[in-house]
Parts: C-alpha cells; structure tokens; sequence
C-alpha cells in the first residue's frame, strides 16, 4: 500500500512537471534566459559597431554612474548620467504623487457608492487602463501639442496670439505618465477602501471629530495597505517608462528608458546599455518586495 | 428639515472623483471626435467625413502592420493560452511542491521586470541567434510576444479552476473515467470561459505592445504600434487618430467581452 502511494506521488510530479514544460521552455527562452545573458554582457566589452566583444571588463558598471575625462584621465561622476537618473527618480515620484491626489478622493468615492454602482464605476476606471498605451499617449499629446485642441481653441478665443508650449517639456512627461498609469492607483486603494468599516467612521463623527480628522486619522491609517500598493504600482512603471517620455519628451528630457535604448542606437555600446538595465531591473524588484510587503501586511490585516 | 448627516461625505472628493473621470475620457473622445475631421488638422473641426479611414484602408503600410499585428496576436494568444491552461492545471488544486516558488517566478515575470528591460534582453538574445542561424522572420515576435502573454493568459484561467467545484471531476473517478476523459468531459466544458478570458486578454495585450516589437522587430517588420510611433515624428493628420479609434474598437470589446466572461458562473 505504501508503495503504491509512492508511485502514485512520483507519477503525480512527473505529470505536473510534463504539463509545465511548454510554459516554461518558452519563458525560459524569452524571458529568463535573455535576462541572465544580458547580465553576461553588463561584463564584456562593446564592439565598434554595436555588439559585443567576448573580453571580460567591467568598465559598463563603471560607466553607469561613473566617467573618466577624456583629456586628462580624471575620473568623475558622470553628470550626464546621474541627471537623467535624478530626472526620472523626480518624474516618478512626481507622477506617483499626482496619482495619488487624483486618485485616492477617486477610489473613495466609488468605494461609497451603492454596491450595485460599484461595478460599473470601477469599469470606466479598468476600460482606459486596457486600451492601447501608445493611443492614450498620442490622445494626451494632440491635446496639448502647439497645434493642439488646447492651444487652438485657446488662440481662437483670442486669449493668447502664440500657442504655449506644453509639449516636450518635464509637465508633458508628468501629464502622460499620470494619465496612462493612473488607474493602477485607483485599484489597490478601491480594494482596500471597499472593505473600509463605515461604523468605525460613524463613531469617530459621535465623539465629535471633523471630517479632516476623520480623514486623516480614522480612514488613512484603515486603506494605508492600498495607499503604498497604489504608490508602487505606479512608481515601478513610470521608472522605467520608455513610450510616453520618447512621445512627450521629444528626445530631450530623456529618462532611464531611454538612456538604456541610446546604447542600443546611435551609442553603439551594448554592455553599458545592458548594465543600465540590470540596474533599472534591481531597483524596481526592491520597490516589488516593499509592496509584496505591503500587499502581506493587507492580507493580515483583513484576514 | 436638516439634510441628514452623511458619514460618507468629503468634502471636495467628488468633484475631484469626476474631474478624474472627466480626465480620463476627455483625450480618448476627442481622439475618435477628429478621427471623423474632414480637414487635415488634428484640432480645427472642419466638417464630418470618412477619408480618413479611406486613406487609412488604402495605405499600403498600414494594411501591411495591420496584417502582421494580427498574425502575431493570433499565434500569441493560442500558444500563450494552450501552454498556459497546462500551467495552470499543474499549479492549481496541488499541494505545495518543490520549486513553486520558482515557477510563479519564472511565470509571473514578464509582469515584474520593466518592458524596456525584457525588450533590450530579447534584442541582445535574438541579435545572437540571428547572427548564428541567419533566420529574420516573423517566429522571433511571435516567440517573444507568447512570453509575455502567459501571464495574462494563465491569471484568469488558474482563477477560474480555483473556484470550481472538485466533486463532478470526483463522481467522473469513482465512474472509472480516465484522467483524459475527465479533463475533456468535465473539466474542460467548465473551464472554457477562462480560457477564452485569457486568450482574449493576451490578444490584446500582443496587439497593443509597442516597445518590445520596438526592440526585437528586424527591418521591416513593424505592427501597427510600431508603425504609429513612427510617424508620430512627422506632421501627423487624422489618419492616426482613424487607426487609433479602429484600435481602440478592438480593445474596449474585447476587455467588455472579457469582464463578462469572467462574471460568468461555474
């Protein structure tokens, strides 16, 4: 008996390992395996016109954030480099921010509809979030584009004789970011806040405290989970966001992504570009455990 | 009488709650609105006409990504979705077994690494083996967008065998059916609004990348994205605005479709 449960189980891995071979053959060969040769890469020297050459070097990671003057041999931070990180740290954070005031008062009122509502509202809010990234882009820049709808009417209402310039600019950027990653603030908060215990709110309100207080002290603390989840989200994309500041940078307010593509283009050094995305890629999995954290903390909490 | 007190009330917060959703539609109406502009200008309305849908039709590019954007969202969401019900029937209804952890990893990541990473992974990878096997077609994008396709495809359909009832696939057993016939008999039948879901949903995430196909395409061989982003460097006329609203058709439909599939009850 006991040695037929133990075939039994070894025919039971073979079967579940069988049945998980496709997926992982093809993951392994477009995913994973990819991600371990650019690692390799990170080490090897550039060719001269793209490529590499098989010479082991570190000089890619030192040039992540590193230079040496091409005069005197000196070696200094790489402004250049550090700039575009602290342009696409600062976006990020400003995007994730705006998110979050627009965001949070949104989730809060789906959350305190009829039930019946609920649904419907929280569609409107996943439809723009499954539709063409690229497309909610391109909707954003022919708003505020000089020949834009803004601009135009604007200029046919007489307020102004000359468009603003809106487009390739830090706001554009932060405009894009906000408008295509906005709905993955939404969705954590709405899951947490739809759980909020409304009779807590109530007593606070009977033992006199205002609505801000209520606010900030009853209803905060309760969807916090949700609040760092929605924050993640969208900080982790908008880090590592290649389209929108291509399409409303215009090439000039370059971020990370596009860093990371320049050395694949006209930078013709691939082990830079490769070591610039494993460091992109280290920073976002340490953002993913703080909200696998929070998400941990949710589970706990809600039980 | 005095209104009664609302607990639920914030000051300010529905106004913002619409502005949002105001925020949110406003661009994408405008976009289809000037789809329909009969004059070049992508913000001076001039009149309701199709030409540019016509012109659209007639571009020889655009048919050409249009084409290729489907075939590959086609191969994509079946080979996605068939590796991805096999996943699931292997992860779901089991105990914890060895190298899990691992498996949800290996799964799940095309979610967790930035795109721009995986697509400069791909070009590296493939740019090897283009050099070693001499091949440039169409297998690579098909190939790279199934990767990235698996999770979508696998979430709802290991959601779905999650909620399912074991007890008909029990009563199938005790009747001495063989796995196979259980699998085709019950479980299948049930599972097909999952599936269906999950191929849904990785056809339109194939169809709407852009920065993979960006990265791992060889010279001409650009999807209907990639097509877009190209010319948005030129002076653009309602032409895009017209591929973008037929786009667009295409993905509201299919996520409408797809929030109705999964409401579906077992």
């Amino acid at each position: 008996m006991a040695e037929l449960s133990i075939t039994e189980a070894k025919r039971q891995t073979r079967n579940r390992w069988l049945l998980l071979a496709p997926a992982l053959i093809i993951l392994i060969f477009a995913a994973s395996g990819p991600l371990l040769i650019t690692l390799v890469y990170s080490f090897l020297s550039p060719g001269d016109f793209g490529g590499v050459v098989w010479e082991f070097s570190t000089d890619a990671w030192f040039n992540v954030v590193m230079e040496r003057d091409i005069f005197d041999d000196t070696l200094g931070w790489s402004d250049a480099h550090l700039s575009i990180f602290w342009r696409s740290v600062k976006l990020s954070l400003l995007t994730t921010l705006c998110c979050l005031i627009v965001g949070f008062p949104t989730a809060y009122f789906i959350a305190t509809r009829p039930k019946k509502q609920r649904d419907m509202w929280m569609l409107l809010i996943i439809i723009p979030f499954w539709t063409n990234l690229l497309i909610r882009t391109f909707a954003i820049l022919e708003l505020i584009r000089n020949e834009g709808v803004i601009n135009s009417a604007l200029i046919a209402m007489g307020v102004i004789d000359e468009p603003i310039q809106m487009l390739f600019t830090e706001f554009s950027i932060i405009l894009g970011m906000v408008y295509v990653y906005l709905p993955l603030m939404v969705l954590p908060i709405y899951a947490s806040m739809e759980r909020l215990d409304f009779s807590l709110v109530e007593a606070a309100y009977d033992l006199y405290a205002t609505r801000l207080k209520v606010l900030r002290r009853v209803i905060l603390p309760l969807v916090k989970p949700g609040v760092i989840a929605g924050s993640i989200l969208v900080f982790v994309p908008s880090l590592g966001a290649y389209v929108t500041p291509r399409v409303m940078g215009g090439g000039n307010q370059l971020m990370i992504g596009n860093l990371i593509e320049l050395q694949f283009g006209q930078g013709r050094n691939w082990p830079l570009g490769a070591a610039l995305s494993i460091t992109l890629l280290a920073i976002v999995m340490v953002a993913l455990m703080a909200y696998v954290r929070a998400a941990g903390e949710e589970e706990v909490r809600h039980g | 009488m005095d209104k009664a007190f609302d607990v639920r009330k914030q000051t300010g917060f529905t106004t913002i709650a619409m502005a949002c959703f105001a925020m949110l539609y406003m661009p994408i109406i405008l976009l289809v609105i000037y789809s329909f502009n009969a004059g070049t200008s992508i913000a001076i309305w001039e009149g309701f006409s199709w030409r540019w849908y016509a012109s659209a039709w007639d571009n020889e590019q655009v048919q050409e990504a249009t084409i290729r954007s489907l075939i590959i969202a086609f191969w994509a969401a079946l080979i996605s979705t068939s590796v991805a019900v096999m996943a699931a029937l292997a992860t779901t209804r089991t105990r914890k077994f060895r190298g899990q952890t691992t498996v949800f990893a290996m799964i799940n990541q095309p979610l967790m690494v930035p795109e721009i990473v995986t697509a400069v992974a791909l070009l590296i990878f493939f740019a090897m083996i283009k050099v070693a096997t001499g091949y440039t077609g169409l297998l690579y994008l098909i190939i790279a967008h199934s990767a990235f396709c698996i999770p979508f495809a696998y979430l709802p359909i290991r959601a779905r065998l999650q909620g399912m009832d074991l007890s008909l696939e029990q009563a199938a057993a005790d009747l001495y059916a063989t796995p196979f016939q259980i699998f085709r008999r019950i479980t299948l039948p049930q599972l097909w609004p999952g599936i269906l879901a999950g191929a849904m949903l990785a056809f339109v995430i194939s169809l709407d990348d852009v920065v993979i196909t960006e990265f791992v395409k060889s010279a001409g061989q650009d999807t209907l994205p990639t097509y877009m982003l190209g010319q948005l460097r030129r002076v653009v006329t309602p032409e895009i605005n017209a591929i973008s609203t037929a786009l667009l058709g295409i993905s509201i439909t299919m996520v409408v479709a797809f929030t109705l599939l999964s409401k579906i009850k077992t």
